[in-house]
């Protein structure tokens, strides 16, 4: 789940970090008021879950609470890569020294998170370790034992910094990596963190990132400290209505797994196909061999003859769909003679004829004989574990080009 | 021989008494698993087709008179660290996460308790893994006789991140007259107990595995720490490797995941592309078409197709 810099701000600032006196405005009468509260220049930016906010023209600033309400206005309208801003955020123009970069994330091969640090802030973190890697330090931290003050400091004295920035910048970092684990979070960035002329560190900006699965136990952050809405899922795309329709089919019966995806995808070949990696390698199959998926999709857990239905209905109403191809590795929950007997219902309904619409169903495994029955008396070709994936997807794009494979 | 399992090895069941738990057990029982005990807090003195329930790991370890080999946690993901933490810390050191949506500091402080006890986990979210004719410990290619029929004994060992297409592709070596040593389904998750790497040295030590093959998708670097291991380690064992979900690649795709929670493809170096490039430059054989992976096996290890 993504943040808006404001509220990744106010993590920043519960985990006992400091940061400026900034304002949340979603009108340009509570830009001017904050503008005045701050009384002097300040920086208005759009807050917004993309990237480019600079370059868009999505930052301001401004010297009175009149020109920040005027940019406010402005920016409020203004879309970024198809995204309308939250809100704005009013801060006061820093009087910056340096700036610097703090950071946490998930080593995955160490299964450690890892604290990252730099004297080059501002700027994009990997393309500082690329140019100047001796700028850029680091160290793990535990995933069982309490985070040691130390062990931060380790990582910013890897960069050369001493003195005084040194005994300020330790804390901070530290405390980012008990919030990130604290937090469930997959990334906590503060950049720029700025030492400011009077000596004192800030965050000028945050990032964070909390991992879907962690969801339902950070209630209390999501809900209570940030007001986030239960619904206000911040997927990186809207959700298109096969998407919608498919994910509705599933939540209505417990049994099985069923997924539905069209983002990206525009072809004439329906997909119902499993299980996780078995899609990953069909829907490859496909498409490598000239077929053009009509969508993506996941069957899985053993669903019911409705569920597997409504998988296959749903797929063959999209616009464009001619034929769908049923299709997974071997299964040994999921039962084929179930999966058959949804895929043919879901044609009949439709007044399709299974025999012309499914143009290949490849599961082997559980029920494999009693499945293969019933699709031969509608006509349907059935593929056992002797044809390959590739070989499978192979046939049913020569069937809806009219072409060898 | 094998890794990790044999003929020997016990092991009890955590969350025994879930439905889907109760079908794992069944399935390893009729495959000749020694399946010691089960644990279900507040279920003691129940059975699971003829496996006694208790309430504790410590009361299955007492009954058994002795250590216990292993077991297999499949309990809702709330749950899933304290069970872990419960069986390592009764001296199991092989714990098979079955259990999936487990958030990823759960995972992290369950492996680091793991590698200071001297355990090993596999998983989560996997099937378990599999010595065929020997021993089953997990779902893994299903019902006994479903098994049987997808796992020949052989000299190929499989490394999957999808439980499914273990099956899969071990089924295609059992059918092309090859056979399998060991099966493992390490998991699908950006955070597992045991990544490749990790088991590489076990399969390096195996008599019997003379081969490997690896099921990979895009997302995180596992890939990447796998070819590093090959290089520093001038493994005997050719590894032949299938990318899945090269369809990810694309612009409008990057940020989705699909299949598995680890299965997202966030920066260059977790692209499809990016990992064949590296598993290559180390000497692995990465083919296109799932259906080349025995007669590819068979080329390395000098088998007439």
């Amino acid at each position: 789940m993504r943040f808006f810099e404001f509220e990744a701000r106010k993590i920043v600032e519960l985990a006992g970090i400091p940061v400026t006196k900034y304002g949340f405005c979603t009108t340009p009468e509570e830009a001017r008021a904050v503008a005045a509260e701050i009384g002097g220049p300040v920086v208005i930016k759009s807050q917004v879950l993309t990237g480019g906010r600079m370059k868009a023209g999505g930052v301001k600033f401004a010297d009175t609470p009149e020109e920040a309400a005027e940019h406010a206005a402005a920016i409020l309208q203004l879309e970024i890569n198809g995204h309308m801003p939250r809100g704005v955020l009013v801060d006061p123009k820093a009087e910056v020294k340096q700036e610097y970069y703090a950071g946490v994330v998930w080593d995955g091969t160490a299964k450690r998170p890892l604290m990252l640090f730099s004297d080059m802030g501002g700027i994009d973190i990997e393309e500082v370790a690329r140019t100047h890697p001796d700028h850029v330090g680091r160290g793990h931290v535990s995933n069982l034992f309490p985070i040691p003050d130390f062990e931060a400091k380790q990582a910013i004295a890897a960069t050369g910094v001493s003195g005084s920035q040194l005994n300020r910048a330790t804390p901070i970092l530290a405390r980012l990596a008990r919030l990130f684990r604290e937090n469930d979070m997959t990334l906590a960035e503060i950049n720029p963190l700025a030492e400011l002329t009077d000596g004192s560190f800030v965050a000028l900006d945050a990032h964070m990132e909390m991992e879907n699965e962690a969801v339902g136990r950070q209630k209390r952050l999501l809900r209570g400290e940030l007001g986030i809405a239960e619904d206000d899922d911040r997927e990186p795309y809207e959700h298109s209505k096969f998407e919608e329709a498919v994910a509705a089919i599933d939540a209505a019966d417990h049994r099985g797994v069923i997924q539905g995806k069209d983002h990206g995808f525009t072809g004439n070949l329906g997909l119902v196909i499993g299980a996780g990696g078995g899609s990953l390698t069909l829907t490859d199959a496909v498409r490598n061999q000239g077929g053009k998926p009509a969508n993506y999709s996941e069957i899985g857990g053993n669903p019911s003859v409705a569920k597997a239905c409504g998988l296959a209905k749903e797929v063959l109403e999209k616009d464009g769909v001619e034929k769908i191809a049923v299709m997974m590795s071997i299964v040994s929950n999921t039962r084929v003679d179930i999966v058959a007997r949804g895929v043919i219902k879901a044609c009949l309904e439709l007044g399709k004829d299974p025999g012309e619409t499914i143009a290949i169903f490849r599961i082997p495994g559980a029920w494999e004989d009693e499945g293969e029955k019933i699709l031969a008396k509608y006509g349907v070709e059935y593929c056992d574990r002797s044809v390959s994936m590739w070989e499978a997807a192979g046939r049913a794009v020569a069937k809806i080009q009219g072409a060898p494979a | 021989m094998s890794i990790l399992l044999t003929t020997e090895t016990t092991f009890i069941v955590q969350g025994i008494t879930g439905r889907e738990a109760v079908n794992l057990t069944r399935e390893c029982l009729d495959y000749g698993s020694k399946v010691v005990g089960g644990v279900t807090p507040g279920r003691k003195g129940r059975e699971v087709h003829g496996v006694p329930v208790f309430d504790t790991v410590a009361q299955a370890v007492e009954h058994h008179g002795g250590p216990i080999d292993g077991s297999v946690v499949t309990v809702p993901p709330a749950f899933t660290k304290d069970a872990v933490f419960e069986a390592i810390l009764n001296g199991i050191k092989l714990v098979v996460v079955v259990t999936e949506r487990i958030p990823r500091g759960d995972v992290a402080q369950m492996v680091e308790l793991a590698d200071r006890e001297g355990a090993r986990i596999i998983g989560p979210n996997c099937l378990g893994l599999i010595v065929p004719g020997v021993c089953k410990m997990g779902g893994i290619g299903g019902p006994a006789k479903d098994a049987a029929k997808a796992y020949a004994p052989g000299p190929v060992g499989v490394m999957s991140r999808s439980g499914g297409m273990t099956t899969e592709i071990s089924s295609s070596l059992t059918q092309a007259g090859l056979g399998v040593s060991t099966a493992v389904s390490i998991g699908g998750d950006a955070i597992i107990g045991s990544t490749y790497a990790e088991l590489m040295p076990l399969f390096e030590a195996d008599e019997q595995t003379k081969a490997i093959v690896i099921y990979t998708e895009p997302g995180g670097r596992m890939e990447a720490q796998l070819a590093a291991w090959v290089k520093d380690n001038d493994s005997r064992l050719p590894i032949v490797a299938f990318m899945a979900g090269k369809f990810m690649d694309d612009e409008e795709m990057k940020g989705m995941s699909f299949g598995h929670a680890g299965t997202i493809v966030e920066g260059v170096e977790d692209t499809a592309t990016e990992k064949i490039a590296r598993l290559e430059a180390a000497g692995i054989r990465v083919v296109e078409r799932i259906d080349e992976i025995p007669a590819v096996v068979k080329e390395k290890l000098g088998v007439a197709a």
